[in-house]
């Protein structure tokens, strides 16, 4: 599962054709999903399944896809210093963390299989994060209505 | 695979995709993907954190990271529809979608 996500976030990057950039982020978060199911936590990865791979990675896709232009994919490729930043940026963060992971004491700590349920879930966001779910909500709304307003075509010939 | 250890080195191997991909790209849906590689990435890091030992016995009555993951999830719906309206605008108007050459948007 770990060559799945990371293999799928490379192909997202690196891919020449952006359609399979597409695809590719979609098998990454699909392995993600796979490793919270790993991590006893089935809702969430039922949830990632739905939302990431339902509705983002297929609203890219539709984009691309409808709107199909050759610059899209037309990329101008990055500079060979460019990418050696880059791979050294991203390396030097992902070994540093990972040092700090394994010199510390995360490795000894067990799991204790502990699941936590749906209605567990449920519960905590309708009672106590009651108020973070009404700000999410007006947020998904205000971000829809954004898109919408945004995307929209002014026609000159509108009929009345 | 079974360690805290293990899952965090997962999540620091996609943060730092995430990073290469912003540093190196500038087709803004390549960036888009970046950013999205990076929310996982912190995803991840929370349920891990979540089922391990010394967090994990207050987390069966009290699921916090998982709730956050699953705010996270929406917002970054969310954020990924406005920035594909704002690609698909700034497209219209400068027929590209290379951010170094949208220079409207410079402050």
């Amino acid at each position: 599962m770990m060559v799945v996500t990371v293999g799928g976030a490379l192909v997202a990057l690196e891919a020449d054709e952006i359609i399979y950039g597409a695809i590719g982020l979609a098998g990454s978060l699909f392995g993600v999903a796979t490793l919270f199911f790993l991590l006893n936590a089935p809702y969430v990865a039922v949830f990632q399944v739905a939302v990431y791979i339902g509705a983002v990675a297929v609203l890219i896709l539709f984009t691309v896809m409808l709107v199909r232009q050759e610059k899209w994919a037309k990329e101008v490729r990055p500079t060979s210093l460019t990418r050696i930043a880059g791979i050294f940026t991203g390396a030097a963060i992902t070994i540093a963390i990972a040092a700090a992971a394994y010199a510390t004491n995360l490795a000894g700590f067990d799991s204790l299989g502990n699941t936590a349920t749906f209605v567990d879930i449920g519960q905590l966001i309708s009672t106590g994060d009651s108020p973070v779910l009404e700000v999410l909500a007006l947020v998904l709304a205000a971000s829809i209505v954004a898109a919408l307003t945004l995307s929209r075509v002014d026609r000159e010939d509108n009929p009345k | 695979m079974n360690s805290l250890a293990d899952f965090v080195l997962v999540s620091a191997i996609l943060f730092g995709i995430g990073i290469y991909g912003l540093v190196t790209k500038r087709n803004a849906l390549r960036l888009l993907f970046a950013v999205e590689i990076m929310i996982n990435a912190a995803n991840l890091n929370f349920v891990a954190f979540e089922q391990y030992a010394p967090f994990a016995a207050a987390a069966v009555d009290n699921p916090v990271g998982q709730t956050f993951v699953l705010f996270s999830i929406a917002l970054a719906a969310a954020e990924a529809a406005v920035i594909l309206a704002i690609v698909v605008v700034a497209y219209r108007l400068h027929q590209d979608v290379d951010v170094s050459e949208l220079k409207t948007l410079e402050g």
